[in-house]
């Protein structure tokens, strides 16, 4: 009674129970070390997360499984090893540091004696981790849209309908017992009785009984035929058809605008920090919708939109007009994306200077025209490293900076922030999506 | 090859594995083990598996069905990343000691492998647990995966009812205390009939908490106050409880006065697991011995008869190579003595012992040296030792030369480590005796006992840790484990360590 299973096609991640307990176990250690990654994520190598997953350490403290066992230290052992070459009895050796032999193997045993943990998340379980506690506040409902439908549903059975839908299944059972209920004569009982007819009919000479038998199997005959063509072998009553429904599914879809400053200002520092930015919207507002987009404008005094590589790598140089980067994203939208079938974003990063008095043209393009249409819009201006002043006192500010301050003084989802390391993305970004205060909420809905 | 010889055609010969190839090659090795080798195994199971699934097997201590757990997590983690990084390579196979016999192939492996995996695990394994006597008296091959099926239901049964955290804390408490939750001398008292009455209850859910929790300390409580035992309380409470007591898990889930039954429950499951990996525990040398012996013979065997290929052969062989290295202790690949080499080094002598015997051999051995039926002698030591008495037994000088074993006495209170024994005539037999005592678990894990606790009085739990040769318990895991044990108690627990004398 030997025998092979294959099992390789049951599930495998039996184990995934276990991994979500030790990662509830150790998340506050997980969750501190996602920050750190992020924050000091080298954004030189396209930045982002590998599909693979991040690896990650973290202390083991608290994951430790402590239990009784001889320290490594002190008393008087014997350690019976292989390999001896030259000694004889009674030679003397160093005590190697960290106890000899199987002592020192047996301390290390289970975590004891290292100090940290190293493993993989996963993709998905770090961006959980990354985002957790964050949300879009009370923007995702408003704004999933219902689009026309793209597929069918089935929804039973009909007695009417076309050909190609016609159930066979429960057709031929309508029938069957249809047949069986009336008594449909069956080929067989036909061919016997003709049989029998044609036995009699072959005979040279009949009786008169015969001759009787005859007349009265014909009648017979003549009767089950005659049910045979009224009682159909599929009648239309029987007919079933499937039927399918059109369904409306809810889909929702976003688009990201990500506007940057390229001016001659903006060096590698400032794009750096901007880029990180994007990128933490862009893998959040992944995790919310199933559809994301994402535009990417750049603009000096004039804005164009460039693809990706173009947005982060390629430099410029020139003065800096910021409205036209508002204008380009909102003749974008009104080509590309009808408000009322996207989620609309607008992320900005800028050094904060500006031409002239374009700063109130700025102000007056968002009020009016972008953020009505947008979801949320966020505004990272970019300092000076040792801007401390500035970091510590919004009010104080250039011309666009002071603009943008009365816009968000009238829109509820306009947030601005400023930032001068890269430490301080993370805890800005958190800070954007963190769920509002109630009141912030009403006002927003 | 003799011109009379069938040769036979090789079983297979490309790198690809077929389940039809995998039973030719089955029906080869079965041939070899149970009528050459006289092997007596359980039917067999043997499951094809994804480096994933082995990973998920791997971390629930190869046990097929587990409760869940994040210290199995943590492992699972631990293991992926080294795995994925290639800093450690997958075991080729996993076996369970269960009847039928399970083990796990994975799919990875070449039909070389594959050949000596089954040779390895089906037969060398499958032999061991079902004939060496720990094994036979401890566990219950049979009824394993029903128990593994309850432990898991009804631990997730509580994390329902009770909460995920609340398993938790017992888990992680009843795992800390795992190595004290097996009885190594003696069977457990028997459960009285009100006890197993009301773990039936308990487990069936039939019976709210409180009244099993009456009819459970009644059972194992209540009697002194019948007895009214005044002018000797510590003598009875200690003869009523069973104490001193080894089995620190056992006495908690009958005795702890602040454990819902669910809770001893938990303990139990754990306690029983525990048990039932002790033989393993205690065999790690002669079981993968008996395993490699067995592999390695039939393979030997199956290439004599032309059933393998030249390169299938060379592949096999440079596995078992590698899988019998024993570093020596200079070595930077060093980490202890390597437990397939010694026992296949063992195996391989007793035979050598009983087909060509030295001088020294039958001075040594006069039992069984020169004896024709190496295979029976072979099979009555499978089956009657465990590592330390194994070693005890049947280490040879012969071998202990070849490994050039050295016995080094390290005394805290010297500076030096000093040579104490080396491989020569008068050293022989204390490194074998050395060596052997490094394998007996009593020696190795600390001998803690519970030694009174006076349930009428501060209920104080008072554990003695007998210290030998002057070896203390590891301070900072002991004041872990000591909060768990609070834990499970709910009262003041005091751990002393008394000297052994010596």
């Amino acid at each position: 009674m030997h025998h092979f299973i294959d099992r390789r096609a049951n599930p495998k991640g039996k184990s995934l129970g276990n991994r979500q307990r030790f990662l509830e176990r150790a998340r506050e250690s997980i969750k501190e070390r996602v920050d750190r990654s992020v924050r000091d994520k080298s954004i030189k190598d396209g930045g982002g997360i590998p599909a693979e997953g991040e690896k990650v350490t973290i202390p083991s403290r608290g994951l430790k499984e402590p239990r009784f066992h001889h320290s490594s230290k002190g008393g008087r052992r014997r350690h019976v090893l292989p390999g001896n070459k030259e000694f004889v009895v009674g030679d003397t050796l160093k005590r190697p540091q960290g106890g000899a032999g199987e002592g020192g193997k047996q301390a290390s045993e289970d975590g004891d004696g290292a100090d940290e943990f190293s493993f993989t998340l996963t993709r998905d379980e770090y961006l959980e981790i990354l985002f957790d506690g964050l949300e879009l506040p009370d923007l995702v409902e408003k704004a999933t849209v219902e689009t026309e439908t793209i597929g069918t549903r089935r929804a039973g059975l009909t007695t009417a309908g076309t050909p190609n839908n016609l159930n066979l299944v429960r057709t031929m059972r309508n029938s069957l017992g249809r047949r069986i209920a009336l008594q449909r004569p069956s080929v067989r009982s036909i061919a016997e009785l003709q049989a029998e007819i044609e036995e009699l009919e072959a005979l040279p000479e009949r009786s008169k009984k015969q001759e009787s038998d005859l007349e009265d199997l014909r009648h017979r005959l003549e009767v089950l035929e005659r049910k045979r063509r009224v009682v159909g072998y599929i009648d239309p009553l029987d007919l079933r058809y499937d039927t399918h429904v059109p369904e409306k599914i809810r889909n929702s879809r976003a688009v990201v605008f990500c506007l940057m400053d390229v001016s001659g200002s903006m060096q590698e520092r400032e794009k750096d920090l901007a880029k990180r930015f994007f990128l933490l919207l862009h893998l959040f507002l992944t995790r919310s919708y199933e559809h994301t987009e994402l535009v990417f404008v750049r603009h000096t005094h004039h804005a164009q939109e460039v693809d990706e590589e173009t947005f982060f790598y390629a430099r410029e140089t020139g003065g800096t007009i910021v409205s036209t980067a508002l204008e380009k994203m909102k003749e974008i939208v009104a080509e590309r994306y009808p408000p009322d079938e996207w989620n609309i974003y607008g992320a900005q990063a800028s050094d904060g200077e500006n031409f002239g008095n374009d700063s109130a043209r700025c102000k007056a393009l968002l009020l009016e025209d972008l953020l009505p249409v947008c979801q949320y819009y966020a505004y990272v201006e970019i300092v000076d490293e040792n801007a401390e002043m500035l970091l510590n006192n919004p009010e104080a500010g250039e011309d666009l900076w002071q603009n943008y301050r009365q816009v968000k003084a009238q829109a509820p989802h306009f947030e601005m922030q400023r930032v001068s390391q890269p430490s301080h993305i993370y805890p800005i970004f958190r800070e954007f999506f963190l769920p509002k205060a109630k009141g912030a909420q009403n006002a927003g809905g | 090859m003799q011109a009379g010889d069938t040769v036979a055609t090789p079983m297979f010969t490309g790198p690809e594995w077929t389940f039809q190839l995998l039973e030719v090659a089955r029906d080869a090795i079965e041939e070899i083990a149970l009528n050459d080798l006289g092997l007596d195994v359980y039917p067999n199971q043997i499951e094809i598996i994804s480096a994933e699934q082995m990973l998920d097997a791997y971390s629930c201590v190869g046990l097929p069905l587990m409760y869940q757990h994040w210290s199995f997590g943590k492992h699972f983690a631990r293991d992926e990343a080294l795995y994925r990084t290639g800093r450690q390579g997958l075991a080729y196979e996993i076996v369970i000691n269960s009847n039928p016999c399970i083990s796990y192939n994975m799919e990875e492996n070449t039909m070389a492998m594959q050949t000596l995996v089954m040779a390895h695990a089906a037969f060398g394994h499958n032999h061991f647990f079902k004939n060496n006597y720990l094994f036979q008296q401890w566990t219950d091959a049979a009824g394993i995966h029903d128990y593994l099926a309850f432990a898991k239901n009804y631990i997730s049964a509580c994390e329902e009812r009770y909460g995920l955290s609340a398993v938790e804390e017992i888990l992680d408490a009843a795992h800390a205390l795992q190595s004290q939750g097996v009885f190594r001398y003696g069977r457990p008292p028997k459960p009285t009939t009100e006890e197993l009455a009301a773990m039936q209850k308990v487990r069936e859910g039939y019976e709210s908490a409180q009244s099993v929790l009456d009819i459970w300390t009644d059972a194992t409580l209540g009697q002194d106050k019948l007895e009214q035992i005044k002018d000797e309380p510590y003598s009875a409470r200690r003869k009523l409880m069973n104490l001193p007591q080894e089995n620190l898990l056992y006495f908690l889930e009958k005795h702890s006065p602040v454990l819902d039954p669910w809770q001893c429950e938990i303990l139990r499951i754990v306690r029983m697991l525990a048990q039932y990996l002790y033989p393993q525990k205690q065999t790690k040398v002669m079981n993968e011995g008996c395993a490699t012996f067995v592999h390695y013979y039939i393979i030997n065997k199956l290439f004599e008869q032309g059933r393998l290929t030249e390169g299938a052969y060379m592949e096999m062989m440079h596995s078992h190579t590698n899988v019998v290295l024993q570093p020596e202790y200079d070595d930077p690949r060093y980490s202890g003595i390597n437990p397939y080499a010694l026992g296949f080094a063992m195996m391989q002598d007793i035979r050598r012992i009983c087909e060509n015997p030295t001088d020294e051999d039958r001075e040594w051995f006069p039992d069984f040296a020169g004896d024709p039926d190496w295979r029976r002698v072979m099979r009555d030591a499978w089956a009657n030792y465990r590592d330390e008495s194994f070693i005890q037994q049947f280490l040879s000088p012969h071998l202990i030369r070849k490994f050039k074993l050295f016995t080094l006495a390290d005394d805290a209170d010297q500076s030096h480590l000093v040579v104490s024994q080396i491989h020569n005539r008068s050293g022989y037999r204390s490194v074998r005796r050395d060596l052997a005592h490094s394998y007996d678990l009593a020696y190795l894990e600390p001998d803690i006992q519970v030694t009174d606790a006076d349930l009428k009085g501060d209920r104080e739990l008072k554990l003695t840790h007998t210290v030998r040769d002057g070896i203390h318990l590891s301070e900072e895991d002991r004041d872990e484990v000591l909060k768990h044990l609070r834990r499970l108690w709910g009262y003041d627990v005091s751990l002393e360590a008394v000297d052994a004398g010596g």
